[in-house]
């Protein structure tokens, strides 16, 4: 896993620096005055060490992440660690809601199909996992605040609460971008629970259990869930990367401060140290997600044992 | 050999032409999802390919009389906040999504599979440092990626069609290189090897046609993903810029702003994003079943 992460770290790093153009010229167009002097313009760059040689900017950078220090935001002037700890815990709740709306909506429903397969449920359920697939989650955070406000006239408050000031407000805030991301990363698990049931339901020890007599629901949860579970789970933590690409969007349509809008305005500012930081956050939560699935593994089927 | 020349060519062609709607008809008798893909795929591409027959308005003109104006006669699916004709933006916002999907896929299919052979066919040493770069790609979430590539390029089609390829260059290159694996030891690479042919001329004429399907499936499957993802990359406003049609871009800033009082810029652009990676879904599934049934996995 190390190595991995310092290949991403040289990758985005060397990246983000072979084009021309940094913070410091963002800066001034921004504020409208794109014809500052030369020397000012070093200076400034100056102060942010952007004058050093790359490789000392890299060493200075990696040894700052040893100590768990990410710098200052080349744009705020803040610590990174800030900027990050004050939208940590919102993306954080957003991603834990939305992944157990889409585990609570996958596994019925792919049981579901699998057990009622070529009828018009098992029809019905592989047509809303596709279109689940196929809607991109920001259009549908907006479908959902239109259709409150046509509805209800009401649509989700703008301002954040943090859960411990208010959890019924909290929760009645983030439900719908929970909802808008976890259906579309439902649709992934649906689809892999339905076809690992299928071949499940196909085995011996599934037409001996009922042969003997058990009840088909326990059948299905003692017998078959247990082994269906596997596939599902290598797809659904292989595909995190939906959850994350939806909370990059949905964010921006609920008007939440997370670290998914963080990620956006440090690229559209050219934010070196931020998006870099940003970057190495989400490689390794990445890397410890897929990690702690294959402990999961020997957990759940204690045939597979890691040397 | 009792057959006239005559006859057999007749024959020939016969089956040929047979063999072509036949080939359709039985795939859309066996496959009605991947048919009603591939009819929504034909729709898009006649959208694209037409635009500028099918298009009431010019999809960049301005019509500050008609702003904000609801669906009608005029406008059918009504009008922007700049007064443009959200139908003929839809229409040329196909040829964006088109475009950014099969320059994504193509880009990403072509280096993805180069990458995936070569490392098979070279093996040792090679192949393992070129799986550990691929490592790096994948700790990567997709969008995460394709936007650090714009960081990086700037927004722009051009730019969006490079980020988009880059996460599918190492997702193609892992599943082409499995194949590629098991083509590499078949005798006639060893034959071609024998025969003195060198490592371009194996790697392209005699491995890479073998491992098409694999890449064919990726591409089709990718396809739909890239729409959806230049749609995002859009919307975030790091995508094609203004005032090119593009979907994505449709559902920026005005359509959510005016969500209530003009719900048609808001429904409408999505409907045709989800539509369109919803009919290249239905058929990359058909295709990849009808292909290959051991990638029957999903």
């Amino acid at each position: 896993m190390i190595p991995t992460l310092l290949g991403v770290a040289v990758l985005i790093f060397v990246l983000l620096r072979v084009v021309p153009g940094d913070v410091v010229e963002a800066r001034y167009l921004a504020q409208g005055s794109q014809f500052q002097s030369q020397d000012l313009m070093n200076q400034e760059r100056a102060k942010l060490g952007l004058d050093q040689p790359l490789w000392k900017q890299f060493t200075t950078w990696m040894a700052g992440i040893a100590r768990l220090d990410f710098g200052v935001s080349m744009w705020t002037g803040s610590p990174i660690t800030e900027e990050i700890k004050l939208r940590f815990a919102l993306s954080l709740q957003l991603a834990i809601m939305a992944s157990l709306i889409a585990q609570v909506l996958a596994i019925p429903l792919g049981i579901l199909a699998a057990v009622k397969q070529d009828t018009w449920v098992d029809y019905a359920v592989r047509v809303f996992s596709i279109a689940g697939l196929a809607t991109p989650s920001f259009w549908l955070g907006i479908l959902m605040i239109l259709g409150m406000l046509i509805v209800f006239k009401w649509i989700p408050p703008m301002v954040f609460t943090p859960f411990w000031v208010d959890p019924w407000q909290n929760l009645v805030q983030l439900i719908w971008p929970a909802l808008a991301i976890g259906y579309r990363y439902s649709a992934v698990g649906t689809r892999m629970m339905r076809s690992a049931m299928l071949e499940v339901l196909r085995e011996d020890y599934i037409r001996t259990a009922r042969a003997k007599g058990l009840w088909l629901k326990l059948i299905l949860s003692r017998h078959a869930l247990k082994n269906a579970i596997l596939p599902v789970l290598t797809v659904m933590s292989l595909e995190f990367a939906f959850l994350l690409g939806g909370l990059v969007v949905t964010e921006q349509v609920f008007n939440l401060n997370g670290l998914g809008m963080l990620f956006v305005q440090a690229i559209a500012h050219r934010d070196y140290t931020l998006t870099q930081a940003l970057v190495m956050l989400v490689a390794t939560f990445f890397l410890f997600v897929n990690f702690f699935v294959d402990i999961a593994y020997a957990w759940i089927d204690p045939r597979i044992r890691y040397r | 050999m009792a057959a006239t020349p005559q006859t057999l060519e007749e024959l020939a062609r016969t089956g040929e032409r047979t063999g072509w709607v036949a080939a359709i008809v039985d795939f859309a008798r066996q496959r009605p999802l991947g048919a009603i893909g591939a009819a929504i795929i034909l729709v898009m591409v006649t959208m694209a390919a037409m635009a500028g027959l099918l298009a009431p308005y010019n999809p960049l003109e301005t019509d500050y009389a008609a702003m904000l104006a609801a669906p009608g006669a005029g406008h059918w699916l009504g009008t922007d906040a700049h007064g443009r004709d959200v139908l003929s933006r839809i229409i040329y916002g196909s040829r964006t999504a088109l475009m950014v999907g099969l320059g994504a896929s193509l880009l990403g299919a072509i280096f993805g599979s180069l990458i995936g052979v070569a490392s098979a066919y070279f093996g040792g040493r090679i192949d393992l440092v070129v799986q550990r770069i691929m490592d790096v790609f994948f700790a990567f979430p997709v969008i995460i990626l394709a936007l650090a590539v714009v960081a990086v390029l700037g927004t722009g089609a051009g730019n969006v069609i490079l980020a988009i390829a880059a996460p599918m260059i190492p997702r193609c290159a892992r599943v082409v290189r499995s194949s590629a694996l098991s083509v590499r030891e078949m005798p006639y690479v060893d034959a071609a090897r024998a025969a003195g042919y060198g490592h371009p001329r194996i790697i392209l004429r005699h491995m890479l046609p073998n491992v098409m399907a694999p890449i064919l499936i990726m591409a089709t499957a990718f396809l739909g993903e890239a729409i959806l993802l230049e749609a995002s990359l859009s919307f975030l406003g790091l995508g094609v810029q203004e005032p090119t049609a593009a979907w994505g871009l449709m559902l920026r800033g005005a359509a959510v702003e005016f969500a209530e009082s003009a719900p048609w810029m808001a429904i409408f652009p999505g409907l045709a994003i989800s539509l369109a990676v919803f009919g290249f879904n239905l058929f990359g599934d058909s295709l990849r079943d009808a292909l290959d049934p051991r990638l029957r996995t999903q």
